[in-house]
């Protein structure tokens, strides 16, 4: 049976492409409805019986359990925030750019719903800085939304306030990193913070801060138009609901694609995206984004799953993003691509990340040029190993962010899963005499 | 953690508006209950308190874990991650920087992983390190060096090209910087921005691309620069007066105490060639936590400076010419002796000794009340707090500032003139939540941290301090200020710590007294008096000041008792700098001894110094260098420098520690003490002193504040001894007792970058009671003594005339000192003279405005005194109807304009354009 698309976040934009992004077009189509009726409620039963009830795991990457997160605020400590992540810098991922730019109420009524469940009187929506439409338009909902008494004073007579602050990012990938993000709001450089404390206890300012990802906010209204037992009935096991994939590389349609979890990602990069293009073979996918060991033909018939993909693939869902190679694909370039990536991003604060993604960069380089020696490939995964001891999925670390051991995804799956191939260039390049430089 | 199933019905806080988030924020790691904790270090068990970072735990019992980014001085940021360790039950690599310890941990710093850990990390930091260790100022004493030695690779596997930088840049005129060598480990980032509230240096760039650099425009001009070279784990930071100068095996150190100012930071001084080179912080917990300014840093420099007087000289014919040293002092006992025959020992004065030791203070004010029988003797130069309050006033150490109830500070700016006291004043206000009441007449450096500032204008200083009285003492109501800043009170216990000094030179003293005075009503205030010439606090205790004697009792009371010490004093109470000045003037002073003082230059009413100077009779100059005032003199006998000598000194809470000698000097200078015994030979006397640890034990046997503070406890104690030790003796930190007395050193200290610590040091009060009592009983026993006379203490009651009326087109006049002035220590040093400023009056924009001038332009400045041309510029931190001038600051002439006798200098501004 043909697979579809689950279209719940998506719906709105995707049936009214002309205006999806105002306000008329919000309120007729329900939009509120749900902050209306959670007003009502109170914030615990939100929490509990709603969000957690939900089985509601976070979008932006590490998939944690959104309801659980918030359950993690000391009590009695005020102010607390709550800062949305709109920084979308993974490469290939563009689902929250199109939920920023084509549904910004459905954010603004998430994040409404969601602070008066944590009891934040402040909200900031931080936005990756090249969002140019989707900063103007989110501007002007949130405008939209004050004049309506949607957000500010007294929200709807509820004796609920709430602040909304638009902020522009200024262009790093660090700042999506939710203790980035956090030091980039309060005006310093984006560079992670080390945890503990973390977010929950001391955020921004040190305040107590939930920090969630774009798609989690736009998916609350949702959970309680739906109620949270039946979203939870969505989806497949811990990973409940729908997410929105984005697929891109040689496919005959990449693009945005919001799916059941659990269907399989021969359905959705088949079926929904086309296919290879050019009717050629798969040679990889790397399946949730650029910091996500890769994935080979065989595991197309896998799950969804974030818990399956996790602990039996070694690798992860991640951002939501799959890039499709074929066959015709050198994988040793695209490692080094991605690795000019890693080196050019990593934010310099810990020395693994710093050091180990230029020298990283330096050797991929040189191998995907034909210039590699015999020895690179151990070598790599040995200096890789001080950035991830063992090198053992599910990645441990010892930088302060996820990024360190994302600049090893690339080296390890070259090692799965191309190893022999890497040696043959190694080989061939070790008849060169000199080592040139390298291009960063 | 917050379980979710037990989240009660909750109240809904109260909206937060905007205008309430919060400005000052800051992390802190999450700590348990106090008590203690055990946890196992590579097998042993230890015990720790709850709260404390590993890495700490795991030093103070004897395991060292490799580190870069972590300061014990700042709050841990796990940048390097080379302290990685393994936690059992922890999953991953821990950073033990950032670890907080727990009850029952277990912990591996040395298995398989944390090794791996570490040589990884290491190899990691040296593929872009440059490896120019031989031509690197930190090559032989390099934590970098010394860490991949004992932790990591014998040989790197990168073969790439490493990152290049253009080798070194300037980040001001002191600091250069090498981001080549740079490990990114945010020292020297974090030290300016959380430590001296500087954040003049940050990250750019990303990835192994990021670098320490500054912003467009906007130099590293802070006055705690240097710190930042000594602790930078490379030599990425070098600082240019030492850059080159010497290679770390070829140094030698000696522990000292810096006395550019009065708060005695400690350090560690170091030489090559007999030339000194280097000044090292080293941490005390009770003065300076390590920190220097950069004056104090760099001031070493005018030690070697080319005009320094190397021979002693006589005037013959009208010029100084140099003589041999017999002659020298022959010259001035006759003319010593001429004055006391003629016209008797009020015709003799001295003026000065704050810069010398306290040997040099007790055996000087031993020879002037003594033996010439003058007590017309003064430390200060009309610029300071007389004696009677200065060594009456209930005390406060550094070390209470931490944990005061409030901080007052009266007046002066303690960044411009005691730095590392503003730093420990910013960190009880900033860091430890100590409330901080300003009273001042303009913004100025603490201002920023301060909960509340109270600005008086000039002469009102008293009557604003009373209002501030009232209000901390209960009686509310009649000023808002005032009764804000008591409001910052409740609910706090503990003493209110006043940091008393003179804000404004042209505002005269009894403003301040009156200051004091009314806060000294609160039975909770207790003092720091912050006068910030070097060992000015030591000179009056022992002695160099009118009416009184060593160790803080007053010529009536020590009379019986000095009387037997010495066998005579002076017969009545003489006169202060001021007095002195004048009566030289009127021609009544026939001898005038200069004992390292230039009161042309340091006296703030200058027509007042020129015509003492020009009238006085015979003169003899005590100093290192010809100045304005010491040119006149008719001997000149060249004394040491800091650094050339040992001996102790006394600090502004009252801490008496030792200065260290590093280097001899060129030529024959003699310490000053030494010249006061040669004298008071020449004039009968024999003080039968040889050493300065004699001087140190005739001080501890005669001065009664310094009983027992001899030299066998100043060469154990590891922070000093705050005087009186019988009321300090809990913060006595004894050393080893079997340093030889013979030793002149302090315990050898290796020149490194981190606290250096005495391994043995402990802190022994049962030691410190034996010490004293010892002490107490010998003095007691000396034959035939006289009972011990009291400490003096000021009981108030002195008041300050109300200020003139200002006319509606007067400015009042406020100087106050800046860091780089004109004195000697910058003046002769290379280094530091290039870091003076311009003098600009600064005036408020409103004024500004009503005088009609543009900023730059220049202005005619007139006062009762005299008159100046000078550049203006307004400034917001100024109050309108007052003007400020730096005081001796090169061309500022503000010491033309003020006259000592009145209250306060009012000012008239005109364009002259
Ligand atoms: C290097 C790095 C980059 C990240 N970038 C993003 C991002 O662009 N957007 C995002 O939502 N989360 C990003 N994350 C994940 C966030 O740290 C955080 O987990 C997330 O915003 C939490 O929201 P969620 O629980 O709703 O997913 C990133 C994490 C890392 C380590
Ligand atoms: S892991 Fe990399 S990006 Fe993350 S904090 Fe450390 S250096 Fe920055
Ligand atoms: S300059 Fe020195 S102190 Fe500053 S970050 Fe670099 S290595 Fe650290
Ligand atoms: S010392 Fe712990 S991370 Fe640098």
């Amino acid at each position: 049976m043909a697979v579809t698309e689950t279209r719940i976040v998506t719906n709105r934009l995707r049936e009214f492409t002309e205006d999806s992004w105002t306000i008329d077009r919000y309120l007729a189509t329900g939009g509120y409805d749900m902050l209306r009726q959670a007003l009502t409620m109170q914030p615990v039963q939100i929490q509990d019986e709603q969000v957690k009830a939900s089985g509601l795991r976070g979008r932006g990457g590490a998939g944690f359990g959104t309801g659980q997160k918030w359950s993690f605020l000391p009590k009695g400590i005020y102010p607390r925030y709550l800062a949305v992540n709109g920084d979308e810098g993974e490469p290939s991922t563009f689902k929250d750019h199109m939920l920023i730019e084509r549904d910004p109420h459905q954010i603004i009524e998430g994040v409404v719903i969601s602070a008066f469940a944590i009891e934040a009187h402040i909200a900031f929506i931080y936005v990756r800085g090249e969002f140019a439409l989707g900063i103007e338009r989110l501007e002007q909902a949130v405008a939209d939304a004050y004049a309506k008494g949607f957000i500010g004073k007294n929200i709807l007579g509820s004796g609920f306030d709430l602040e909304v602050v638009v902020h522009r990012g200024a262009g790093a990938y660090i700042a999506g990193d939710e203790t980035g993000l956090l030091s980039s709001l309060e005006g310093e450089r984006a560079m992670p913070r080390i945890k503990p404390p973390f977010p929950a206890v001391q955020g921004l300012y040190a305040k107590p801060t939930v920090v969630n990802n774009v798609e989690t906010m736009s998916t609350v209204p949702h959970i309680l138009r739906m109620g949270g037992e039946e979203y939870a009935k969505l989806g497949v096991g811990r990973s409940t609901g729908t997410r929105i994939f984005s697929v891109s590389g040689h496919v005959a349609r990449p693009g945005n694609y919001e799916v059941e979890l659990g269907i399989t990602f021969r359905q959705l990069i088949d079926e929904l995206a086309g296919g290879v293009r050019g009717g050629k073979q798969m040679k990889f996918f790397i399946p949730g984004g650029a910091s996500a060991p890769w994935l080979m033909p065989e595991h197309l018939d896998a799950p969804l799953d974030m818990d399956y993909v996790g602990s039996e693939l070694k690798t992860m869902l991640g951002s939501g993003a799959i890039m499709v190679f074929d066959e015709d694909t050198n994988p040793a370039l695209i490692a080094w691509r991605l690795l000019k990536f890693f080196a050019h991003e990593s934010c310099g604060k810990c020395t693994p990340c710093r050091e180990g993604s230029m020298w990283l960069e330096k050797v991929l380089f040189r191998i995907s040029h034909g210039l590699g020696r015999p020895q690179d490939l151990d070598m790599m995964l040995s200096f890789g190993s001080t950035i991830v001891p063992g090198l053992n999925a599910p990645f441990s670390q010892t930088t302060i962010c996820a990024m360190g051991p994302s600049t090893m995804s690339a080296v390890v799956s070259l090692d799965r899963f191309f190893r022999e191939e890497i040696l043959e260039m190694c080989n061939a390049g070790a008849a060169r005499p000199t080592i040139p430089v390298t291009s960063a | 953690m917050t379980d979710v199933n037990d989240v009660p019905k909750v109240e809904r806080p109260p909206g937060v508006p905007m205008s309430q988030w919060p400005s000052a924020y800051e992390y802190v790691l999450p700590t348990g209950a106090p008590g203690t904790v055990t946890l196992t270090i590579d097998g042993r068990e230890v015990k720790a308190q709850t709260g404390d970072l590993l890495i700490k735990v795991a030093q103070d019992h004897g395991t060292y874990i490799p580190r870069f980014c972590y300061h014990e001085r700042m709050k841990p940021v796990g940048m390097c991650r080379m302290c990685l360790v393994e936690v059992e039950g922890m999953r991953g690599m821990q950073i033990s920087c950032a670890t907080v310890v727990a009850d029952g941990m277990v912990v591996h710093t040395q298995s398989d992983a944390a090794r791996q850990a570490q040589d990884g990390v290491l190899e990691l930091l040296l593929i872009n390190h440059p490896l120019d260790c031989p031509v690197c100022d930190r090559g032989g004493e390099c934590p970098l060096q010394d860490t991949t030695l004992a932790f990591g690779p014998g040989e790197s596997r990168f073969v790439e090209e490493k990152r290049h930088w253009e080798k070194p840049i300037p980040i001001s005129e002191l600091v250069l910087l090498d981001r080549e060598r740079c490990i990114q480990c945010g020292r020297c980032t974090r030290f300016a921005d959380e430590i001296a509230g500087d954040a003049l240096i940050a990250f750019g760039s990303r990835g192994a691309h990021t670098e320490v650099i500054t912003f467009p425009g906007d130099p590293f001009t802070s006055y705690f620069s240097g710190n930042t070279v000594q602790i930078c784990p490379v030599g990425a930071l070098t600082a240019t007066p030492y850059r080159f100068r010497a290679r770390p095996w070829d140094l030698s150190a000696v522990e000292t105490s810096c006395t550019t100012c009065s708060v005695h930071c400690r350090g560690a001084l170091e030489s090559s060639s007999n030339r000194l080179v280097r000044l090292l912080g080293v941490d005390s917990e009770p003065v300076n936590h390590g920190w220097l300014c950069d004056k104090g840093r760099f001031g070493y420099e005018v030690v070697h400076s080319e005009d320094r007087v190397r021979h002693p000289m006589v005037r013959k014919n009208g010029e100084l010419v140099e003589c041999s040293w017999p002659e020298a002092l022959d010259v001035a006992a006759e003319g010593l002796k001429r004055a006391l025959e003629l016209n008797g020992p009020k015709s003799v004065a001295l003026l000065g000794g704050a810069r010398g030791t306290n040997e040099d203070a007790y055996v000087w004010a031993r020879f002037a009340k003594g033996v010439v029988g003058t007590d017309n003797v003064d430390a200060q130069l009309g610029d300071g707090i007389p004696a009677e309050v200065a060594l009456g006033l209930p005390e406060a150490t550094i070390a209470d500032l931490d944990r005061a109830a409030a901080i007052v500070v009266v007046g002066l700016d303690l960044k411009e003139e005691v730095p590392v006291l503003y730093l420990r004043v910013k960190r009880a206000a900033e860091e430890l939540g100590v409330p901080l009441i300003e009273l001042a007449p303009r913004d100025q450096g603490l201002t920023r941290y301060a909960s509340t500032s109270i600005r008086s204008l000039p002469g009102e200083q008293g009557e604003t301090a009373r209002r501030l009285a009232d209000a901390l003492g209960g009686a509310r109501g009649t000023d808002a200020g005032a009764d804000a800043a008591a409001a910052l009170l409740e609910g706090r216990a503990g003493d209110i710590v006043v940091v008393l000094g003179r804000g404004d030179l042209a505002e005269s003293a009894a403003s301040t007294v009156r200051a004091a005075t009314e806060l000294a009503r609160l039975p909770q205030a207790r003092f720091i008096v912050a006068l910030r010439r070097g060992n000015v606090r030591g000179a009056m205790d022992l002695g160099l000041a009118p009416g009184f004697l060593p160790g803080r009792v007053t010529l009536d009371a020590g009379r019986e008792w000095f009387g037997h010490a010495w066998g005579s004093v002076p017969a009545t109470v003489g006169l202060d700098a001021e007095g002195i000045l004048r009566a030289a003037e009127q021609g009544r002073i026939h001898a005038l001894m200069l004992l390292g003082t230039d009161p042309h230059d340091d006296c703030p009413d200058h027509a007042l110094a020129e015509g003492a100077l020009n009238a006085a009779g015979f003169t003899i100059a005590i100093d290192a260098f010809v100045t304005d005032s010491t040119k006149r003199a008719d001997v000149f006998l060249p004394v040491t420098m800091w650094g050339e000598k040992a001996g102790s000194v006394t600090n502004l809470e009252g801490r008496v520690q030792r200065v260290g000698q590093k280097v001899s000097p060129d030529g024959t200078a003699m310490p000053d003490w030494r010249i006061a015994a040669e004298l008071a030979l020449r004039l009968g006397v024999d003080f039968d002193l040889e050493q300065p640890e004699e001087v140190q034990d005739e001080i501890a046997r005669v001065a009664p504040a310094y009983t027992g503070i001899d030299s066998t406890l100043l060469r154990r104690a590891r922070d000093g001894a705050v005087a009186p030790v019988a009321d300090h003796r809990d913060e006595l930190v004894l050393g080893p007792v079997s340093i030889p007395l013979t030793d002149a050193r302090w315990e050898p200290i290796r020149p490194g970058l981190d606290a250096v610590e005495l391994e043995d040091a402990k802190t022994a009060n049962d030691e410190a009671d034996a010490l004293r009592a010892d002490r107490l009983t010998s003095v007691a026993q000396s034959a035939g003594a006289p009972p011990a006379p009291a400490l003096h203490r000021f009981t108030g009651g002195v008041t300050d005339t109300a200020p003139p009326a200002r006319d509606a087109y007067a400015l009042r006049l406020v100087t106050g000192r800046t860091l780089y002035d004109g004195g000697i220590t910058v003046a002769a040093s290379d280094s530091l003279s290039e870091l003076v400023a311009d003098p600009v009056l600064l005036i408020s924009p409103q004024d500004r405005d009503r005088i009609g001038v543009e900023d730059g332009a220049e202005v005619r400045v007139t006062s009762a005194r005299g008159s100046l041309t000078l550049a203006v510029r307004a400034d917001a931190a100024i109050g309108t109807g007052t003007a400020y001038l730096p005081f001796n600051l090169p061309g500022s002439g503000v010491s033309d304009l003020v006259d000592l006798s009145t209250a306060v200098t009012d000012l008239r501004v005109e364009s002259l354009s």
